[in-house]
């Protein structure tokens, strides 16, 4: 049935493809969905309707749309872009828009008297927002940016739509292989338990520790 | 352009017609099964005594904590040989998807239940009601008025969730549109699928809404209720997994 020696020798190889494709997807995908959920943030407050209606529109339906539909037409449309960068890519940009709801959210909390004190003081815009507005919004936001991050993480299998080696397709292939899917299944849902568990946990310490 | 749409217009009919019915029927069996799973281990993990709290813990976080995907696999890959039981395709993937999804639902139960002021409880309690009676006729429609937006989120989710069912062999939407962008092109089958999955989603999203309005009109909180918390639903559109804790 459950055999540990085939689980054993499944662990190296699903170990090796969760450090080169999976955490490094996860990484630069934050990244980028951390720096462009803000810039939409922004953007929905600064632009005229005219401009900012449309994009709001064009986040909503990339949120309610399904991640392996986009991966798998910027796969198709852009060929030259190899199907790892393609990744990173798409799921950077697919959770900017859900963490551009979570930068509004904190942007909305923050009090209209520090708008309206950064005004009297005559401070310029950009110098308000860096200096009054996104120290005080980012500090309530960083706890579920980081939920979103590990929402990512496991969202990473999708990456199979586009053919790129990340764990459970790893995972797959070993199965396969050795006629034999437990094992691998076992590991690849071990690994995403144990990286994702202890991150939640210590997201929900830091989320008690920032609150005000 | 104008053949663009032409295209567009070839692709959306074939995908209604050979995509839809696997996307909807796993949602639709996803979805009754996430509502019960989440019921099921939110009661359990607020009202339980404390073993069955400590169990169904574990199974929530076990669920939310292991990838869907990995979930797909290996109830499509391993529980045959385990188990003896090939549940085929659909079942697998209505399993998969309302197990996973039922996890989250469950924080959300549960911190409706906890949401529920405290001085309900009590003078349930005072009035000597059972337990069950206590749930059915005070606690859970002040709790369900509360969790309806969180299942909104869900249940969006779980629209989006739908498109990995290919990988368990489906004829889903998704698996339709990469085979019709063969014959019309990559923008124009996607675009296509992209298209009914929203309109999916704006559906569902939708119907929420109205029970949303129903069940605060039951509770007397008549359009001003509704109207706050229509606004706050919006602010927090995303609130399901921050709602539920580590999305």
């Amino acid at each position: 049935m459950f055999d540990s020696e085939l689980f054993l020798e499944a662990l190296p190889v699903l170990l090796k493809a969760f450090v080169e494709v999976t955490l490094v997807v996860t990484v630069l995908g934050s990244l980028l969905a951390a720096v462009l959920g803000l810039v939409w943030a922004i953007a929905l407050r600064e632009l005229p309707a005219a401009i900012g209606r449309p994009l709001r529109w064009v986040l909503d339906f990339i949120r309610m749309t399904p991640l392996p539909v986009h991966l798998l037409v910027v796969y198709y449309a852009f060929t030259q872009i190899s199907p790892k960068t393609v990744g990173i890519l798409v799921i950077g940009i697919h959770y900017s828009t859900y963490m551009a709801e979570s930068y509004r959210s904190g942007i909305d909390s923050i009090r209209s008297g520090q708008w309206e004190a950064a005004t009297a003081l005559s401070l310029p815009r950009s110098r308000t927002w860096r200096a009054v507005i996104l120290p005080q919004a980012i500090r309530n936001t960083l706890p579920s940016l980081g939920n979103w991050a590990i929402a990512m993480f496991k969202d990473t299998p999708f990456l199979i739509f586009i053919s790129v080696p990340e764990m459970v397709t790893a995972a797959r292939v070993f199965g396969g292989r050795n006629f034999s899917y437990i094992e691998a299944m076992t590991v690849a849902g071990l690994l995403f338990l144990l990286a994702s568990y202890p991150t939640a946990v210590l997201m929900q310490k830091l989320e008690k520790k920032l609150a005000y | 352009m104008s053949e663009f749409f032409t295209d567009l217009g070839t692709a959306l009919p074939r995908l209604v017609e050979e995509g839809l019915r696997d996307t909807l029927l796993s949602f639709l069996g996803g979805a009754v099964l996430m509502v019960l799973v989440a019921v099921l281990l939110g009661l359990a993990t607020h009202q339980g005594p404390i073993w069955l709290r400590g169990i169904s813990r574990a199974i929530v976080e076990f669920f939310r904590g292991t990838s869907l995907v990995v979930q797909l696999f290996f109830l499509f890959y391993a529980l045959p040989t385990l188990t003896g039981v090939d549940l085929g395709s659909m079942w697998t993937a209505i399993l998969a998807l309302g197990l996973n999804y039922g996890a989250y639902g469950a924080e959300v139960v549960r911190g409706s239940l906890a949401a529920v002021p405290k001085g309900q409880w009590e003078t349930a309690t005072a009035l000597s009601m059972p337990w069950a009676t206590k749930i059915r006729r005070i606690i859970w429609p002040q709790a369900w008025a509360l969790m309806l937006p969180g299942f909104n989120n869900l249940l969006v989710m779980l629209v989006k969730g739908t498109a990995v069912v290919g990988l368990v062999l489906l004829n889903d939407l998704t698996f339709e549109s990469e085979q019709v962008r063969r014959e019309v092109g990559t923008w124009p089958a996607f675009l296509a699928a992209l298209i009914i999955y929203f309109l999916i989603a704006l559906v569902v999203s939708g119907v929420l809404r109205v029970l949303e309005r129903r069940a605060q009109r039951r509770l007397g909180l008549g359009d001003f209720g509704s109207q706050k918390e229509r606004r706050t639903d919006d602010e927090t559109d995303d609130a399901a997994p921050a709602h539920a804790g580590v999305a």
